[in-house]
């Protein structure tokens, strides 16, 4: 056997089972792993203690007979998460030294499925960010390097170190959250496997909270297989989130047919975008030829309000993180500004957020404050839900017309240098959102699958986009596509 | 729209975040530029269209009317800044 820690989840699951190896030595073997890739700044903090006492808990349910699928698996967990008695920063200064006194329903359901957890994952700052270049504390390295070049690259954001961690071998798969490409973006620029599951199939509560309407948590995994299998340990109906769906969750991996003759695949005229480079454009063209070739139908469809997306977008999001970090007030948990003499609450207020907040941070807030205030509140606010509208019309109708999945482009690009972005406006770094927002949206489920290299030796991605609450059917897709597109590479070691 | 020093003070207060006055300017410029990139969605005709409220159709379900928890104070104040004889400290609010 290779090194426990390569291992995908499917690989350890069926190893545990048979008595191959023990949760244990897998943990064991993830950690020493995670200590020796510090220059990845994947794992911001690390649960050795915690993981070793889940992993002999595991072992002793293995031992009964008594093992959910994920039992003994040790993952990543992004700091988004609320972890009892394990700080959960979502990255921010402002929630420094906050160690909550619950568990996330998501870490909850993994835990009692038996999986383990290494640590806490790096992340931009509330999730605000495209290249994990926001967190407090600083960058998450992406383990792919550009062919001779030692250049540092972003393993994309906002999940950045759940994406490092897991294209590194640091861990078997790792949570993640997206609300605008935040899993399949870093899972594109790492070539990984990542699942935004529709709204509501996973349960918001103890996620510490972006932009409530977008958010979405979804594994992050090596394989499409693995990805089936975390969400259904993730997934279902939680009477603490209003918002989860109570929906019976079906079989993801049984759905795993690898047959997928007849479908209709659609191809959007609307994401093929003045300036792509010609790698993306002729990876999608690859994408296309595979999804012919295993038998569906491929169609030309359009989606019209797709170019609104990111305004949207941009208006949604930062008005509703404006009211979900209002709590961040320096009375309740976290950071609270030194006071000066005779400053009342107000200062307290304002001196404790302008230093806990980062600057990407500070301007979603001040631009979502600004686009719910009065006399704007029409023009920007409604304007952007009545496009959101729109733009989830446009994927009713292409389903309603009988179209089973959409292929596109996961991203505009290969993982970029970190720091290349630092003088370029914020547009241009919302722009790596540009074919996964919409999904958001709409509430849709999609998923970035590898599916090759450029002519740097990085890493590119395609998304399939599915019906909603057809997670199963979609990731058959994604299991066809990553079947034909026989993604094995792994990046060199340097770390 | 395009926002001036002043429109960047107040939306700053809003927010409750301090900024320096010498940080306004550059401030309201990017808030500007990002005002400017929002304003594609003047090209959208939305004659009609209803404001999405709930991105699936579904009824908020309704729970009974009863405690279900409580008791838990040293819990709620653990990660306070300053907790003092079970409640939360701030500065004087009420003169």
């Amino acid at each position: 056997m290779s090194e426990l820690n390569n291992l995908t989840i499917a690989e350890a699951r069926d190893a545990l089972r048979k008595g191959e190896t023990s949760a244990t030595d897998l943990t064991m073997a993830c950690l020493t792993a995670i200590d020796a890739a510090d220059g990845l700044n994947a794992f911001v903090h690390k649960t050795p203690t915690l993981a070793l006492e889940q992993a002999r808990a595991a072992d002793a349910r293995l031992k009964a007979g008594d093992a959910p699928a994920m039992c003994g698996i040790p993952l990543g967990i992004k700091d988004l998460f609320c972890t009892k008695g394990v700080p959960s920063q979502a990255a921010s200064n402002i929630l420094s030294g906050f160690k909550p006194e619950y568990e996330s329903t998501v870490t909850s359901k993994l835990f009692d499925a038996g999986a383990v957890m290494l640590g806490k994952l790096n992340m931009d700052e509330f999730a605000m960010g495209s290249s994990n270049e926001t967190s407090c504390y600083g960058n998450a390295v992406n383990p792919w390097r550009r062919q001779g070049s030692n250049v540092a690259l972003t393993p994309g954001g906002s999940s950045g170190g759940s994406a490092s961690a897991v294209a590194a071998d640091l861990c078997l798969a790792a949570t993640g959250t997206d609300t605008g490409g935040s899993i399949r973006q870093p899972a594109a620029f790492t070539g990984i496997t990542g699942i935004k599951p529709t709204y509501g199939r996973v349960s918001r509560w103890g996620i510490v909270a972006f932009a409530s309407s977008l958010d979405q948590a979804g594994p992050m995994t090596k394989t499409v297989r693995d990805a089936a299998i975390m969400l259904q340990a993730m997934a279902g109906h939680d009477p603490k989130d209003s918002t989860s769906a109570d929906l019976a969750v079906p079989d993801f991996e049984a759905a795993l047919t690898g047959d997928i003759r007849g479908r209709r695949i659609g191809i959007p005229r609307e994401y093929r975008m003045d300036g792509m480079p010609d790698e993306i454009e002729a990876l999608w063209k690859r994408g296309t030829e595979m999804m012919r070739d295993a038998g569906a139908e491929i169609v030309d469809i359009s989606l019209p309000h797709t170019k609104y997306a990111l305004p949207a977008y941009y208006v949604v999001a930062p008005a509703e993180a404006s009211s979900n970090l209002a709590r961040y007030d320096g009375v309740r948990y976290g950071h609270r500004a030194k006071l000066a003499q005779g400053d009342g609450i107000t200062e307290m207020y304002e001196k404790t957020r302008a230093e806990g907040f980062g600057h990407e941070v500070q301007r979603r807030v001040m631009i979502g404050t600004y686009v719910l205030s009065a006399g704007f509140y029409d023009a920007y606010y409604n304007r952007a839900r009545k496009v959101r509208a729109l733009i989830k019309r446009d994927f009713e109708t292409v389903f309603a017309e009988g179209i089973d999945a959409i292929l596109t482009p996961a991203t505009p690009s290969a993982a970029f240098g970190l720091g290349e972005m630092a003088d370029a406006d914020p547009i241009a770094m919302y722009l790596n959102d540009v074919f996964t927002v919409t999904v958001n949206l709409a509430g849709l489920p999609g998923v970035a699958v590898p599916a090759g290299l450029d002519a740097q030796g990085l890493p590119l991605g395609l998304q399939l986009i599915g019906r909603p609450w057809e997670e199963g059917d979609l990731l058959n897709h994604a299991y066809v596509l990553e079947r034909a597109a026989g993604f094995v590479s792994k990046p060199g070691k340097w770390w | 729209m395009s926002i001036d020093k002043d429109t960047a003070r107040k939306v700053a207060h809003l927010a409750r975040i301090a900024v320096k006055d010498e940080d306004l300017p550059a401030l309201a410029g990017e808030l500007s530029a990002v005002l400017a990139f929002m304003e594609q969605l003047n090209e959208v005709d939305v004659e009609g269209v209803e404001p999405m409220t709930s991105v699936t159709p579904m009824r908020l379900k309704r729970r009974v009317d009863q405690v279900t928890d409580g008791g838990i104070q040293a819990q709620v104040l653990k990660n306070a800044p300053d907790a003092r004889e079970g409640f939360f400290a701030v500065p004087k609010v009420v003169e």
